[in-house]
């Protein structure tokens, strides 16, 4: 491509969208529930159409009367994230049943040069599954068909619609497992998952989904079908463009189908939580469970004291593992393995060892599963713990090991009493999950917060979103991670995706991570 | 006063269970055992009777082949003092088992036995039963609240009954069977666990008690229950009341 012809694209790209203004912190609504981190103001592009009853009558035609969704109980629904944070105000909900309709949805869409958002379960912690403005909800879970299951090599083809959990309980029955499991299981959609390249609590031990997805079928702006649903393990044979799509957020088009590598379910799972009184105990016992569980080990969560003390409060059913006090860091390790024997003991004598050296003050070791449910249920209950606690301030990090806890410290620090500071997260991946529980949003309190925590995160070479994407919370914050060069690249990529399909007038997301990336 | 505890290994609770292609029983291969969760309750209890001072010693009483063994480690490492394994390579049935705890109780006197209300695997809720018709003791079953009363060997026993709760004062010695309400297990802490390792498990085998294993009953065939069918949705009103007239055949 020819510098001039790039940056002639470059600047028609950027003429389509609005220029970025300082964001307002008064973007609350009247109730003054919803809350928008601080960043640049988005307004919506006059260049987007609204929607006319002709394009009603359209929908209805392809979808029938039960595929166009106007009722304002589900649109509500429909329009606001899962934190109850962001809130968009479309006033048009499709559910297409397969991909033949997606394709004419969005062939229709690009056409009227209609803006839409797709959606799976809509768990999506950053708001990226809701819309910002009036755009038309395109949501697939009406696609949730396991289209083909194959027993020798593990190789499952569902629709993106899919609910992890129903996925979970179908491979069950085979003898097999997902390869990612995640506290949203219940609500999360396969799509989704890969769409937002979910990481979840078994990365440690199964991989991320580049890994484990082996292909996609996804629809493009304008209607086009991309099948790039291979089922094969190894197929060298040009750039492996799915790649691009898992994690892209929507931004390249609707994921219609996925065929994902799932690994067999084995018999010995064996799960212990410990408490550990400092910090640098925990790295160490990373270490030691990496090299003496090995290939076994297939969990390694953290929790502090403040989430621990969160979760107790708030959580239903939950009881603390290590009665009576709270300690200052909690440890959930996981092994999965074939051998009941061997692994319980192998666990055992590791736990023992790590009692001994100091490095572990006190543990419990699940006996059954019903014991082995409470503990991850305190692990992944604290999302909803939070959420009951009050206002959440959320934040997704990856961080060098030695220096995640500082942070901590340093924002715990920095708040102050205003709020409580409460971390865990997948310390086997390197992954902190910050959290700043305060009683009501508060922009005092979100000042201290932004951007202390990214140019921190920055600073130590770390990711401002380690798993949860960027969406509208953190796309106008790339830079804090990614290289303007690299970050010119995706854009220059994304244009290319549009322009040189046919019959793009319009782009596919209003407010597309590309669009806020370019006005940082 | 000693406390007896008997404590059976059976598929864990949380498992889907699978019927054998020849149906002559349940799938455990390669399937997760665990204590039953009512034993696990009665284990519970007689450890917090032992931690208030009004019983000295609780001892773990399993049956079965050597795998038991995972679950009586599982009670030691609760906290059980010491455990006993008779050994026997087959199924037993509560008639069995009930002797050989009549033969256990001779030689190791108790004070209290407790046992689960049933197994989640036979549900046969008549261990308890037995072994008091066999000693002749008094019982109290499905237990949801027990208080002990040194001075004067007795036992209050909150029964879960059909109709609500009912209140027994059983004169000690005596069995009782623990319901889901009496407590919350504890869970095995890495220093018990440790301390378990030393704790003595004492094989016995039925000869070693004079207990003869009869086989009394004979299990014919499993089945699973018939598969739920799924629901029908009906566009109209005036279909529903055909379906329900001629289909259900209830209205």
């Amino acid at each position: 491509m020819e510098k001039w012809r790039a940056a002639d694209r470059l600047l028609k790209f950027s003429s389509r969208f609005a220029s970025a203004v300082n964001w307002n912190n008064s973007c609350k609504s009247k109730q003054g529930k919803y809350f928008y981190s601080v960043a640049t103001t988005v307004h919506r592009n006059p260049l987007f159409s609204s929607i006319s009853p002709d394009d009603i009558s359209y929908f209805k035609t392809i979808l029938g009367e039960r595929g166009v969704v106007q009722d304002a109980l589900a649109l509500d629904a429909a329009n606001t994230d899962w934190m109850g944070k962001y809130r968009g105000s479309s006033k048009l909900l499709l559910q297409p049943k397969n991909t033949e309709e997606v394709s004419q949805i969005l062939k229709y869409c690009n056409s009227r040069c209609l803006a839409v958002v797709p959606q799976g379960g809509n768990t999506g912690l950053v708001g990226g599954s809701v819309p910002v403005f009036d755009e038309v909800i395109i949501n697939v879970g009406l696609m949730r068909n396991i289209l083909s299951f194959d027993k020798v090599s593990g190789v499952l083809v569902c629709e993106a619609g899919c609910i992890l959990e129903n996925l979970i309980s179908f491979l069950d029955d085979e003898g097999f497992i997902m390869p990612l499991d995640l506290g949203a299981k219940g609500s999360c959609q396969i799509g989704g998952n890969v769409s937002t390249n979910a990481g979840g609590l078994r990365l440690l031990r199964y991989g991320s989904l580049h890994g484990s997805v082996l292909g996609l079928e996804a629809v493009l702006a304008n209607g086009t079908v991309l099948d790039m649903l291979g089922t094969l393990r190894k197929d060298n044979t040009g750039y492996d463009l799915k790649h691009l799509f898992i994690g892209s957020e929507g931004s390249l088009g609707i994921v219609t189908k996925v065929s994902i590598l799932t690994p067999p379910k084995l018999s010995s799972v064996n799960i212990a939580f410990l408490a550990c009184e400092d910090y640098t105990s925990c790295q160490k016992l990373l270490l030691e469970a990496k090299k003496k569980l090995g290939g076994i080990l297939s969990a390694f969560e953290f929790l502090d004291s403040d989430a621990m003390s969160l979760v107790l409060k708030h959580l239903d059913g939950v009881r603390n593992p290590l009665p009576p006090s709270i300690h200052n860091f909690y440890i959930l390790i996981e092994t999965t393995g074939s051998n009941e024997t061997f692994d319980k003991e192998n666990l055992e004598a590791f736990l023992l060892h790590s009692v001994e050296s100091g490095l572990v003050a006190n543990g419990v070791l699940a006996q059954d599963i019903n014991q082995a449910s409470s503990f991850w249920h305190i692990r992944e209950g604290l999302p909803e713990a939070l959420m009951k606690a009050g206002a959440v301030y959320k934040y997704d990090l990856s961080l060098p090991l030695e220096k995640m806890y500082d942070l901590v410290e340093e924002m715990r620090v920095q708040i102050g009493p205003a709020a409580k500071v409460v971390a865990y997260g997948h310390l086997g991946d390197g992954n902190l999950h910050l959290n700043i529980s305060a009683p009501a949003y508060d922009d005092n309190i979100l000042a201290k917060i932004e951007p202390f925590v990214y140019e921190w995160t920055s600073k130590n070479r770390g990711s401002i979103s380690a798993e949860h994407g960027l969406g509208l919370m953190k796309a106008a914050k790339i830079h804090y991670s990614k290289s303007p060069e690299t970050v010119r690249l995706m854009i220059d990529f994304d244009y290319c995706v549009f322009e040189l399909l046919p019959d793009t007038s319009c782009l596919d997301d209003n407010h597309s991570i590309i669009c806020l990336c370019l006005s940082a | 006063m000693k406390i007896m505890v008997a404590i059976k290994r059976v598929i864990d609770y949380a498992v889907k269970i699978r019927v054998k292609p020849d149906k002559s029983g349940v799938e455990t291969n390669n399937v997760k055992m665990s204590m039953n969760p009512f034993c696990e309750i009665a284990l519970e209890e007689a450890l917090r009777i032992k931690e208030s001072g009004l019983a000295s010693e609780v001892i773990a009483v399993s049956m079965g082949p050597t795998q038991v063994v995972d679950t009586i480690r599982t009670g030691l490492a609760m906290g059980a003092d010491r455990a006993i394994h008779v050994d026997y390579p087959g199924t037993l049935y509560p008639l069995s088992v009930a002797k050989i705890l009549k033969a256990l109780v001779e030689i190791e006197k108790p004070g209290l036995i407790f046992l689960g209300k049933q197994a989640i695997d036979d549900d046969c809720n008549q261990t308890g039963q037995m072994i008091a018709g066999l000693l002749k003791w008094p019982q109290g079953t499905f237990a949801s609240k027990v208080v002990l009363d040194k001075e004067k060997q007795t036992a209050v026993v909150d029964r879960e009954v059909d109709g609500g709760l009912e209140t027994l004062c059983l004169d000690l010695p005596a069995v009782i069977t623990a319901d889901l309400r009496l407590n919350q297990p504890r869970y095995a802490t890495l220093p018990n666990i440790m301390k378990a390792k030393s704790k003595v498990i004492k094989k016995l085998t039925p000869e070693d008690l004079k207990v003869e294993i009869k086989s009394d009953i004979e299990v014919v065939k499993v089945t699973e229950p018939p598969k739920r069918k799924a629901g029908v949705l009906v566009s109209s009103v005036d279909e529903l009341i055909d379906k329900l007239k001629n289909e259900a055949r209830v209205v």
